[in-house]
């Protein structure tokens, strides 16, 4: 095969259309903001962004919605890329939910998702008054994300109509929108999670420890481990916690995301392990089984 | 699939390190409902190991079958899966030891064109099914002209459910045959055939033992192997600035990802629209300094000399230009449910400019059935036509088959910020050298003098249309009082009305005084003293028969006198056939109003 110095590789592609993505929002819209959820595919997006606008800083601010239930290595985490990055990080907590008294054992997963997570994000959005808010979606998570646009249009009640999506051609982006109207932009829209996985590990992106394996205390509950991760856990009558070698595929709130068993403690073994077990990523993330297509209906209310 | 699964289990960064040097292939399939698209990615999807196993447990349950219905890997959202049929694009990802894959899966239905055209705008191969059975139908000539229209360079036409003509090499070829008739009228680089069956999985991604006559490759194989990245434009060094980097005093750095061609430190550049020269001081990454960059690459280029640019400007080479121009010619594919206006002014956005523009002309439509073209008056929803466009500023264009980057765009609606349209630009002609440019930057404030903003726009703005409700009556018959009674009455109804009555002039300028406001979208009401039948033919000659309302105040003679002593009562003429006849010693002035009100609602006057 020739070889050609002017080819890129699919991974620098997707590097440089994500590269054009962000740096297109950021010149459109009047506010945006990054949505940063701690995870992996926010740390991708993050080193995106800085490498969008090097040498200067980030010209929006970072906003992380604190449902106040994420795991204690996660705020870790948060706060050391708080102390490093070069642009503010906005946190917010939906002061209602948590004078409610808000937490995912005694409200369900719906409810609470809705309130902490869901209702909270509105309610930053609209405070700051944020037109365009980046999110680390990737088409490729779940059925209903393979149609979602790159810049994706949400009415002034934040609210998704798949029937009422704008035609997206090329890379030529309409970021046209009323006042009171947002756009969620989606620079990993085409990026897998294997990608997402590569260039963490080619780009030695940090990431928070709870994707490698370590022995950890868990119970387990409806065929996945749920870590006990601070005092707050509550046990059912019976259980007790036992160390078990896991690790998270995907990070939310706990108790709500369950671990799996593994030994993959580095980036390469996470791939491998991915690979060979090629199980649908979402499986570890129970609120997708409330209901079928619950994704998307938790989309229609505004929910990433 | 298994040397891969051995290499991932023995030597993961061993595995790594070959994926990351994966090339990426976009490609659209296209198809109707029944010629078994969804069949042929699900099969694709399936022997190439991307299909997790809770997945095929769903697809397995839901299977009408015995055998798992491949189709349903593709399905798509809830409200699609209740009508059995999706309904816009869909983006799939596989990879295999060779590439990765984005397939972007549009549906062969009515709204196809819309859709096709939106999966089809970043392809590099369009896959096309044709159903054995059936041969060549002009919905597979129609997917082929749409694919080449969008500039795609690879077509890849598959004869699908061989399986049901006993792998028939004549049948095979037939088809193949009939359909180059067609095809060598487009222009692709390369157009190959696949005897296919996406059910049995015939030639999809290994070759068949059914069809030993076909020497060709599988369509994965075609895929994995189709060279794609000399399809981009390394030729004509294009840089449409996106964002302006500046941390500090010290540093100005013009972010942009290439749109075509190569760029190198120390290169020669001028910048559009000012014509500014300079030279590359630096190509900056966050990863470090460039020799050089490409088409497709995002970077930060740093100028030797401090040059006014900003975000919408465009940096090229000082001896290939693109052509700098405010007016040119297009295909359109329309795609909204409101059709053109072409009184209107809409938004263009190309590359990282967006100006007003009028779609001013119609040259002809493509019939979509004969694929010829066919004069039209009017475009709407999944029309392909072809247009002139006249832009407010210049924007920097080539061909569109030529550079896809710069000879792309869309068109927004800038009352609904909906995209309505996606264009392709032609040119005609020889290229541009700087002295032309430059002149046509400095003719744009030599622009012929119009209004950008259209009767249905201005309709849509005050839901109504402009009128001139003209009152005519003797002196004394109270015409203004009703006038100013109508213009509180339209004003609380929520319309936009004026009175229009400048003291001391004639009646020539006051009907062009009316005709103005009218124009406007107002409802202009108008008392001024128009006696005689003559006077009133100009007023409707000018203003237009149809946007005039005449009123007849007929209030009794004798009552007028007595109001009037001193008027003069001889030159009036009364109206032969007002619109509305109203007399106000008869009933009172707000009887009257509404009267009117009525009268107007009934035209059709107001929106709703």
């Amino acid at each position: 095969m020739q070889v050609n110095a002017r080819k890129l590789s699919q991974l620098r592609q997707l590097e440089a259309e994500s590269i054009q993505i962000i740096r297109e929002a950021a010149a459109e819209f009047d506010k945006p903001v990054m949505m940063y959820s701690v995870g992996k595919d926010s740390s991708v997006m993050l080193r995106l962004a800085e490498k969008a606008f090097a040498p200067g800083p980030l010209p929006f601010p970072l906003l992380h919605v604190d449902t106040t239930w994420k795991f204690q290595d996660m705020y870790r985490y948060r706060d050391t890329i708080e102390a490093t990055v070069k642009a503010d990080l906005i946190k917010y907590t939906n002061a209602e939910g948590v004078a409610m008294g808000m937490n995912p054992f005694d409200f369900g997963s719906k409810k609470y998702t809705d309130i902490m997570k869901t209702e909270a994000l509105k309610q930053a959005l609209t405070k700051h008054e944020f037109d365009c808010a980046f999110g680390g979606a990737r088409r490729d998570e779940e059925k209903s994300r393979a149609k979602e646009r790159i810049f994706s249009f949400r009415d002034s009640h934040h609210q998704w109509d798949p029937k009422n999506q704008r035609p997206e051609l090329w890379n030529v982006f309409n970021a046209k929108i009323k006042k009171g109207e947002n756009v969620r932009v989606f620079p990993l829209s085409n990026w897998t999670e294997l990608d997402v996985w590569l260039y963490v590990w080619l780009e030695d992106i940090p990431v928070v420890p709870l994707y490698f394996a370590k022995e950890r205390p868990v119970v387990e509950r409806s065929g996945t481990w749920i870590l006990v991760d601070d005092d707050r856990m509550r046990l059912e009558p019976g259980e007790e916690p036992q160390m078990k070698q896991v690790r998270f595929r995907t990070l939310g709130c706990y108790p709500l995301s369950g671990a799996v068993e593994s030994t993959a403690d580095t980036v390469p073994k996470v791939i491998q392990e991915m690979l060979l077990n090629r199980f649908s990523e979402r499986q570890g993330r129970l609120i997708d089984f409330d209901e079928e297509g619950s994704m998307e209906v938790k989309k229609r209310e505004g929910y990433f | 699939m298994t040397d891969e699964k051995d290499l991932i289990r023995d030597d993961i960064e061993a595995y790594l390190a070959k994926y990351r040097k994966k090339e990426l292939l976009r490609f659209v399939s296209v198809g109707s409902v029944d010629d078994g698209k969804s069949t042929l990615i699900g099969r694709i999807l399936y022997d190439t190991g991307m299909v997790f196993e809770d997945q095929m447990a769903a697809v397995r349950a839901a299977s009408q079958t015995e055998e798992p219905d491949l189709a349903l890997l593709t399905d798509g959202l809830k409200a699609e899966r209740e009508q059995g049929i999706t309904i816009d694009v869909a983006y799939r990802y596989f990879a295999t030891d060779k590439r990765k894959f984005i397939i972007a899966d549009t549906p062969g239905h009515i709204q196809y064109t819309r859709n096709m055209v939106t999966g089809a705008s970043t392809a590099d191969v369009a896959l096309i099914l044709i159903d054995a059975r059936h041969g060549v139908l002009q919905q597979s000539r129609r997917h082929a002209y749409i694919a080449s229209l969008l500039g795609i360079p690879h077509l890849a036409v598959c004869v699908n459910k061989m399986d049901l003509r006993e792998y028939s090499q004549k049948v095979y070829e037939e088809i193949s045959a009939d359909f180059m008739e067609f095809g060598k009228t487009l222009r692709f680089k390369d157009i190959q055939f696949f005897p296919v069956s996406a059910l049995v999985g015939d030639n999809v991604v290994s070759d068949s033992e059914n069809t030993p006559w076909y020497d060709g490759p599988n369509v994965l194989g075609y895929l994995e192997t189709v060279p794609v990245f000399e399809d981009r434009n390394f030729a004509d060094f294009r840089y449409p600035v996106q964002y302006v980097i500046r941390p500090d005093l010290d540093y100005r750095g013009f972010a942009a990802e290439v749109a075509a061609g190569v760029i190198a430190k120390g290169d020669d550049v001028i910048s559009l629209p000012t014509g500014k020269a300079s030279k590359v001081k630096a190509i900056d990454t966050y990863d470090g300094e460039l020799d050089e960059a490409f088409a497709g690459q995002s970077v930060t280029i740093r100028l030797e000399d401090e040059i006014d640019i900003s975000r919408g400007d465009m940096i090229v080479k000082p001896d290939n230009l693109p052509r700098v121009t405010r007016r040119f010619d297009a295909h359109l594919v329309w795609m909204h449910e409101r059709p053109l206006d072409t009184e209107k002014a809409y938004l263009v956005k190309h590359t990282t400019q967006t100006v007003r523009a009028q779609i001013d002309k119609i040259y002809c439509e493509i019939d979509m059935d004969t694929l010829e073209e066919r004069v039209t008056d009017g475009i709407a929803l999944n029309d392909i036509a072809r247009v002139r466009l006249s832009c407010h500023r210049a924007l920097y264009v080539d061909d569109y088959q030529r550079n896809r980057e710069t000879g792309a765009f869309i068109v927004i609606d800038s009352l609904t910020n909906n995209t309505v349209a996606a264009g392709m630009i032609s040119l005609e002609g020889a290229d541009q050298d700087i002295g032309e440019v430059m002149k046509e930057l400095h003719a744009e404030s030599a622009m012929e003098p119009k209004t950008f903003v259209s009767n249905t726009e201005r309709m849509e703005r005050f839901g109504q249309r402009g009128a001139t409700v003209w009152l005519q009556g003797l002196p004394g018959s109270g015409r203004w009082t009703l006038a100013y009674a109508l213009e509180r009455r339209l004003f609380d109804d929520g319309r936009t009305a004026t009175v229009v009555n400048p003291v001391g002039e004639d009646l020539r300028s006051m009907i062009s005084a009316a005709k103005a406001v009218t124009d406007a979208g107002l409802i202009n009401i108008c008392a001024f003293p128009s006696p005689t039948r003559t006077d009133r033919d100009k007023l409707k000659a000018r203003i237009g028969e149809d946007r005039v309302i005449q009123v007849y105040v007929n209030t009794d003679e004798a009552l007028c006198r007595e109001r009037r002593p001193d008027a003069d009562f001889s030159k009036f003429e009364a109206p032969e056939d007002p619109d509305i006849t109203v007399a106000l010693d008869e009933m009172r002035i707000d009887k009257a109003v509404e009267i009117i009100m009525e009268a107007l609602r009934e035209r059709g006057q107001f929106e709703d």
